[in-house]
């Protein structure tokens, strides 16, 4: 498949690639790590005037310490979130979803911010993301801006991001010593999620002190469980107690039918994959 | 140092060796079709119709013809005179209604993804973007897009044929002399036996070759020349000759290396006639290379029936007699094997049973869908998954094990030679003692013991056990057999035997390879026939101007029916070779021995080898009076009957009664493919063809919507497998040769692929039995499983809507303009 003619641009920096945006007008596309940008332009699903590729922008790749929170420039593979010791010590979660996202060719091209940006509702960093509250750092030509994650995905592949802005880094508080899980259900093992249920939980002495919990593909952006998370709180860390809370996972959602389950399927399987993430998360 | 001299002769039939053609295949360091770059050399585009069922009222080329390096744009009417209709060469009666079938649709569309237009450009890109500007007005027709719907007549896939009824084809074993009668046998078992009676969906399935189809035509020279990633090239020359009316002469076909085909490139394409027209029509060298989307689109699809069954036994358990009703879906056209596929399936459904009556009754109808033609084991794998279900079933009706219901009523091994029901001679088998060596790989006893447990302590993780203790004929086909049945050709196969004077080997083998190991597997075979070094055989196909005659790859064919023709061409070579050593050695032609390459006169340690008789008759300077020079040999293998592997598969599942969720535990395979020439080439092809059984039973599925759009249109949502969602699978063999060749092979090909499936679903269904669950329906999704456990949908309705997921939904990605993409 060929896609059609665009303009393509390579810039070094976030200034350039903005002015590029700037130019281009309603008409570019950024392009990341391209995992699901070819595919669509390859279709003629979208034929953009003008292509701005970051890959050569080093300022928007790598993982840093950041005081009470770890920052994850947009540009990082996943490969390289999975295999980074301060996500994994300070966000188990991320983690553990990535080490279950598409498959190794997917992890090492395509990037994290690239992936949020996209919003794909079955896309597997959008609800451990939203759990842990992130907050998402977004640049334009008249500065830059932040966005908490509640307010960060709007809908259908769409998100805070605007025409001409630039997702650059996602800040990810520290959640260390809390446990992380992300359940994910598939068919086989490349397929976007059916459903997943992303959770990290901190436990103390068998009790459940705080819990989070979010929702891959339960509705046209990610969700956050949050009747599960406040019935969590201050339960025990047992299945009775947690079969319990889980059982609101669906509340609220809208899920999708489609060729591998209709929307009381996926509201079922929700509960399920709840229970077995804060579980999982919760180490029992 | 010491040379040790007497090793014995390492014999390479039954050596584990590694493949000659792997590293070329697997780096891609070789010629495909779309590899090839020709001086001057156009490139096509098509334009494909969105609608299921249309009139096409209007083509307005203009825009298209006038843009850059656009050579011509031509439409179904600009070629109608000269473009023919596609052939099928299997008319399964000789009222058979079958449409007229343009590689170009002229005024009317039959299914979506059907060519009404076609681009040439002097780059793809250019034909890419030149065929957005193809402008076609359609007016939509109804649509016929359900196959039970399609038996009423309610609308008409072809309203000119006046109905999509295609043929109705019966075998009755009572009619034939062959068996009893089986509606007597079915109203016996009503009063005083058993009667199971159920329905069962063989679904849609795209074949998902790995390589797509490519084609490239060269109209320059005094023949045309057509490359075809296809895995019939010799069946492809003769039809072009016939289609577009060029003398057979005149045609060269090469099918250089193919990345597989499943059946899906046995197939004589639109995209093929299309390439040569318009090569013919420019004067320069065409290209075609289709896109994913395209392959799964239009390329032929495979299965796709109802089938209504009912099995008549005695309460005893033995099975009295088989009825088989079919509804076959063929979709729009019937392709080459096409209205046959079913009929290939038809003399399976009694499997390795002595069922005393038997009834096939086959309908095939048409539908505005893609066609639908042979796919890995093409008609046997319905049949069996079938048979093996029904058995399944009996034995639940009945309340015994599901091997000894098979047991009971299975063709001992002392009854073969055994001919069967529909009159096919089992030259030979030994189901008892695959099925013994299948339970205790697989520790049939301890898994139902565990099944038992699981069961009393309701453990939301239940296991299931299945069974499938299948056959297959293969070997396709008996030319004689073929007439019968009204196909249009014979099943016979062609080698030969090239002796170079540098004391090299050329076979030239008429089979196709696509991926299966021929030249190893034939090499191997010479290297032990004529003595020579494996490494000196070279292994050459799929040229017509090389490989002059064949009836190509398909059916498990290649090594029962190709090798054999393989081994006949080498006994003459020696037996050319013979008289010239006698003569070169001075003694008589009685005395001499041939043995491990070498002629020996019997009683002296006088002798010469093969390749000295081979540089001899090549120099031609001492022959005998009256031999010609040259060893070259050739042979044509014309098997008297089929052959017929079978094998016993026992498989484990669990289910995860939470969420429908299917893990497969254990797999085991122990097949009887007669002697095995390359175990490691015959572990591959059990191993591929357990998965993609496998993957009909879990994943796959062609689905459509009301439209007629093609849902799983990618993999996204055509679940295609990868090892990551399969286990480690434990085969082994049983070794009952086959008479019906000297070499005692059966053939492989296809054996894991018609095994597997009723095996996984046998399996799950066992599984969900404690909850009343008789049946799930194809694929075994975790939402049918989970609605079956719970009674929402019983399994066996459509429980899913029609719908793609969303990343590469049109409607839902067309305006994705903000922000990055991943």
């Amino acid at each position: 498949m060929i896609p059609a003619q665009f303009e393509y641009v390579a810039p070094t920096t976030v200034e350039e690639a903005l002015t590029a945006l700037a130019e281009g007008g309603e008409d570019a596309k950024v392009l990341a790590g391209g995992q699901s940008l070819l595919p669509v332009l390859r279709m003629r699903l979208n034929v953009p005037s003008v292509v701005v590729d970051l890959g050569r922008i080093d300022s928007l790749r790598g993982v840093r310490d950041d005081g009470d929170a770890i920052v994850v420039g947009a540009m990082t593979t996943h490969s390289d979130v999975f295999h980074d010791p301060l996500v994994r010590e300070h966000a188990a979660v991320l983690t553990e979803a990535i080490e279950q996202l598409a498959d190794p060719q997917v992890r090492h091209r395509g990037t994290f911010g690239g992936a949020l940006a996209h919003a794909d509702p079955a896309g597997d960093l959008g609800a451990p993301v939203l759990a842990l509250g992130a907050t998402f750092t977004i640049a334009g030509q008249g500065g830059t801006r932040t966005v908490e994650a509640d307010d960060f995905f709007e809908d259908l592949f769409t998100t805070a991001v605007q025409e001409g802005e630039l997702l650059t880094e996602i800040r990810i508080p520290k959640y260390t010593g809390w446990g992380g899980h992300y359940e994910k259900f598939v068919r086989v093992a490349h397929q976007w999620p059916i459903v997943a249920v992303a959770a990290a939980v901190k436990v103390d002495g068998g009790t459940i002190t705080e819990a989070r919990v979010g929702l891959t593909n339960m509705g046209s952006t990610p969700l956050r469980a949050r009747s599960v998370e406040q019935a969590l709180a201050g339960q025990p860390a047992t299945d009775e107690a947690v079969r319990a809370a889980a059982a609101s996972a669906a509340e609220g959602t809208n899920p999708p039918s489609d060729l591998n389950g209709d929307a009381d399927y996926r509201r079922h399987l929700a509960t399920v994959l709840t229970r077995r993430a804060v579980l999982a998360a919760a180490g029992a | 140092m010491t040379v040790t001299e007497d090793r014995p002769a390492r014999r390479e039939i039954g050596n584990a060796r590694k493949r000659k053609e792997d590293q070329r295949l697997i780096t891609g360091r070789t010629k495909w079709t779309d590899n090839i770059q020709l001086t001057g050399m156009l490139h096509l585009a098509m334009v494909r119709s969105p609608f299921a069922h249309a009139k096409i009222t209007h083509i307005d080329t203009s825009e298209a013809k006038a843009a850059t390096n656009v050579v011509t744009v031509i439409t179904g009417a600009d070629v109608a005179e000269e473009q023919g209709g596609l052939p099928t060469a299997w008319a399964i009666t000789t009222d058979q209604k079958t449409p007229v079938h343009p590689s170009i649709a002229v005024d009317r569309v039959a299914f979506a993804g059907e060519i009404v237009a076609v681009v040439v450009a002097r780059s793809a890109a250019e034909a890419r973007d030149a065929a957005e500007l193809v402008d076609v007005d359609y007016e939509e027709l109804p649509a016929v897009l359900d196959l039970k719907e399609a038996a009423t007549d309610s609308a008409l896939t072809h309203p000119d044929l006046g109905t999509n009824k295609s043929a109705f084809w019966q075998f009755d074993s009572a009619n034939a002399g062959t068996g009893s009668a089986v509606d007597e046998a079915i109203a016996e078992a009503r009063e005083s036996g058993v009667v199971i009676e159920r329905e069962y969906r063989q679904q849609r399935l795209i074949p998902a070759f790995m390589e797509p189809r490519s084609f490239v035509a060269d109209p320059t020279g005094e023949q045309l020349t057509l490359w075809s990633s296809t895995q019939i090239p010799h069946i492809v020359r003769f039809f072009l000759a016939v289609v577009l009316g060029i003398p057979e002469s005149k045609i060269r076909v090469i099918a250089p290396d193919v990345g597989g085909g499943f059946g899906g490139k046995l197939q004589f394409t639109p995209e093929e006639i299309i390439t040569v027209l318009a090569a013919r029509r420019t004067g320069k060298p065409c290209k075609y290379t289709e896109t994913r989307s395209e392959s799964l689109m239009s390329g032929h699809h495979g299965r796709d029936q109802w089938q209504k069954l009912t099995l008549a036994a005695k309460s005893d358990g033995t099975v009295t007699g088989l009825k088989v009703d079919l509804m076959a879906d063929l979709g729009a056209y019937a392709g080459v094997v096409g209205g046959g596929v079913p009929i290939l399936g038809a003399f399976m459904f009694n499997a390795i049973y002595k069922f005393p009556a038997y009834q096939f009754n086959c309908t095939n109808y048409y539908t505005n869908k893609t066609w639908v033609d042979a796919y890995r084991g093409a008609g046997r794998p319905e049949a069996t998954f079938a048979i093996e279900r029904m058995m399944t079933e009996l034995a639940d009706e009945l309340g015994v094990d599901q091997l000894e219901i098979r047991e009971k009523n299975w063709i001992k091994h002392e009854e073969f030679p055994f001919t069967s029901v529909c009159g096919l001679e089992y030259d030979s088998g030994n189901y008892e003692e695959a099925t013994a060596k299948a339970k205790e790989m697989f520790g049939y006893d301890e898994l139902l013991a565990e099944q038992r447990r699981r069961r009393e302590s309701k453990d939301p993780v239940q296991l299931g056990i299945g069974v499938s203790t299948f056959t297959e004929m293969c070997g396709l086909a008996p030319s004689r057999v073929l007439g019968s049945l009204n196909y249009g050709a014979g099943g016979w196969e062609h080698a030969a035997v090239r002796m170079l004077p540098t004391g090299k080997v050329e076979v030239v083998t008429g089979v196709s390879p696509h991926g299966q190991g021929h030249e190893t597997a034939w090499s191997q075979i010479i290297a032990d026939r004529l003595g020579v070094p494996f490494e000196d055989v070279e292994v050459l196909h799929g040229d017509t101007q090389i490989s002059h005659k064949g009836m190509d790859t398909y059916g498990s064919r290649s090594l029962v029916v190709g090798g054999e023709a393989v081994v006949k061409a080498a006994d003459k070579v020696i037996e050319k070779a013979r008289p010239i050593a006698a003569h070169l050695l001075e003694a008589s032609v009685d005395d001499l021995e041939f043995k491990e390459g070498r002629f020996g006169v019997k009683g002296t340690d006088k002798g010469m080898g093969i390749a000295e008789v081979a540089l001899a008759s090549f120099t031609a300077h001492n022959l005998p009076d009256g031999v010609e020079p040259g060893l070259d040999s050739d042979a044509t293998f014309d098997p008297s009957t089929f052959s017929f592997p079978h094998g016993t598969h026992l498989c484990a599942v669990e289910i995860d009664t939470e969420t429908g969720g299917v893990k497969m535990r254990k797999y085991v395979a122990v097949d009887d493919v007669g002697n095995i020439v390359n175990p490691l080439i015959v572990a591959g092809q059990v191993h591929g063809g357990l998965v993609q059984g496998i993957a009909q039973a879990l994943w796959e599925e062609a689905v459509y919507d009301d439209a007629g759009t093609l849902v799983s249109a990618s993999f996204v949502d055509y679940l295609v497998p990868t090892a990551a969602d399969t286990i480690s699978f434990d085969t082994d063999h049983t070794t009952s040769p086959a008479t019906s060749n000297s070499l005692g092979t059966k053939g492989v090909g296809e054996a894991g692929a018609i095994a597997s499936t009723p095996a996984v679903v046998n399996a799950v269904v066992d599984a969900l039995r404690p909850f009343g669950v008789k049946d799930v329906r194809m694929p075994c999704t975790p939402e049918r499983i989970w609605k079956a456990i719970h009674d929402r949908g019983a399994g066996g309705d459509e429980p899913t809507e029609n719908a793609a997921m969303p990343h590469f939904d049109e409607a839902d990605v067309a305006d994705r303009t903000d922000g990055a993409s991943a």
